[in-house]
C-alpha cells in the first residue's frame, strides 16, 4: 500500500543522495547553498510526516510550510508554495488519478511562476515542471496510465534541464552573472527532475508489489 | 504608529539596521527583525516574517524593508500566508535600499506619517547620493 509519507520519504532519500551534487551545480553558477537547503528542508519534513498521514492535500499543505520555514534560498517560497497549491487540488484524496496530478502539478507551476515572477526560458526550475506538465497533459489526452504519464513528464524534464543549460539566466543569484551563466545546466530545474524521478520510481516499485 | 520589519537573509544584518534605525528614533518605534533561519543559518523564513508583521503592527499598519532575491519572495509569500489566515494587518513592502530606507522610515514613522508617507520615506532612500 503506497502512503504519501512513503512518497516524501522518497523524495527525501534521493535529494539527500544529490545533496553534493546540487550543491555544486550551484557552487558554479550560484550561491553553492541548494543541495543543503534542499536536503534540510525535506530532512525536516519527514519528521513532521508519518503513515498516519492519509489525506494527501492536507499532508503536502505541511510538506509546503515546512519547507517554506527550513529551506533558506529561494526555494524554499518557491517549493513551499509548490506543495501548498499541489496540495490545495488534493484535500481529503487518499489516491490519485492522472487527471488531479495534472491539476496538481499545473496548479504547483502557476504557484512558482507568480511567486518568482518567472516564466520558462529563464534558467529556473520552470524549465523542467512545465515540459513535464505538457507531457502529463498529452499523456492523458492519448490515454496513457499514470506511470507512463510520469515516465514522459521525466523525459520532458529531462531535456528542460539540459535545454537550461543553453540560456541565460535572468532570474536569482545566477542572473548576475550574466553570459557567463551560460553552459551551466540550473540547479533548481535539476533539483526539480530528482523529485519528479523519486516519485515515479516510488511508484513503480509499490504498484509492481500489489 | 506604523510599525517596520527589517526582511534579511542574515540575522546579523537585520539586527545591525535596527541598531543604526533606533538611534534615530524613541524606544516605542517598532522596529522588528525577520532576519535568518529560526536556526541561525542565512535564509529567509515567510513564517518568521508573518510573526514579525504581526509583533510590528499597533493598528497603523506595518512597512517591511527588503535585503534580496528571496527575501522579496518570501515576504509576498508572508502577505499571502498572513490574508490565509484572516489577518488584516495593513502591510507595504518597500522598494528600497535595506539600510537607508530602513532609517529614512523609521524617522517618517516615529513623527506620526501615515503608511503612505513611510513607505515613500523609504522609497526616497534610493535617491540619496553619498558622494556628491
Amino acid at each position: 500500500m503506497t502512503t504519501i509519507n512513503g512518497f516524501i520519504n522518497a523524495i527525501n532519500d534521493e535529494l539527500n543522495k544529490n545533496k553534493e551534487y546540487l550543491t555544486e551545480l550551484d557552487g558554479l553558477i550560484g550561491d553553492a547553498d541548494h543541495g543543503i537547503n534542499m536536503a534540510r528542508g525535506f530532512n525536516a519534513v519527514v519528521t513532521k510526516i508519518t503513515d498516519e498521514d492519509t489525506d494527501i492535500g492536507a499532508t503536502l499543505k505541511k510538506v509546503g510550510m515546512t519547507l517554506i520555514s527550513t529551506v533558506g534560498g529561494a526555494a524554499g517560497p518557491l517549493y513551499g508554495t509548490a506543495f501548498m497549491k499541489a496540495g490545495g487540488a488534493s484535500v481529503g484524496m487518499t489516491r490519485l488519478d492522472s487527471e488531479t496530478v495534472e491539476k496538481m502539478i499545473s496548479l504547483a507551476l502557476t504557484g512558482i511562476k507568480d511567486r518568482g515572477k518567472a516564466m520558462k526560458g529563464e534558467k529556473t526550475m520552470i524549465d523542467a515542471i512545465e515540459p513535464a506538465l505538457e507531457a502529463v497533459r498529452v499523456g492523458i489526452e492519448n490515454g496513457n496510465s499514470l506511470i507512463e504519464c510520469l515516465e514522459m513528464a521525466i523525459v520532458a524534464a529531462e531535456e528542460g534541464v539540459e535545454f537550461t543549460k543553453s540560456i541565460r539566466a535572468t532570474k536569482g543569484r545566477a542572473s548576475y552573472l550574466g553570459d557567463r551563466s551560460i553552459g551551466h545546466q540550473d540547479p533548481g530545474a535539476t533539483s526539480s527532475l530528482i523529485i519528479l524521478k523519486a516519485v515515479t520510481a516510488h511508484y513503480k516499485t509499490k504498484v509492481l508489489e500489489v | 504608529m506604523v510599525g517596520i520589519v527589517i526582511v534579511s537573509h542574515s540575522k546579523k544584518v537585520a539586527e545591525g539596521i535596527k541598531d543604526l534605525a533606533m538611534q534615530m528614533v524613541g524606544p516605542e518605534q517598532k522596529i522588528i527583525c525577520a532576519g535568518g533561519m529560526e536556526d541561525g543559518g542565512i535564509g529567509t523564513d515567510a513564517v518568521r516574517i508573518c510573526d514579525a508583521i504581526q509583533s510590528a503592527d499597533s493598528g497603523q499598519g506595518v512597512v517591511v524593508l527588503v535585503d534580496l532575491g528571496s527575501a522579496v519572495i518570501s515576504s509576498n509569500l508572508a502577505l499571502e500566508l498572513l490574508q490565509e489566515n484572516g489577518i488584516d494587518t495593513q502591510v507595504t513592502l518597500a522598494d528600497a535600499p535595506i539600510l537607508e530606507g530602513a532609517i529614512s522610515a523609521a524617522v517618517q514613522a516615529f513623527i506620526g506619517g501615515s503608511m503612505k508617507e513611510v513607505v515613500e520615506a523609504a522609497e526616497l532612500a534610493r535617491e540619496v547620493l553619498k558622494l556628491l
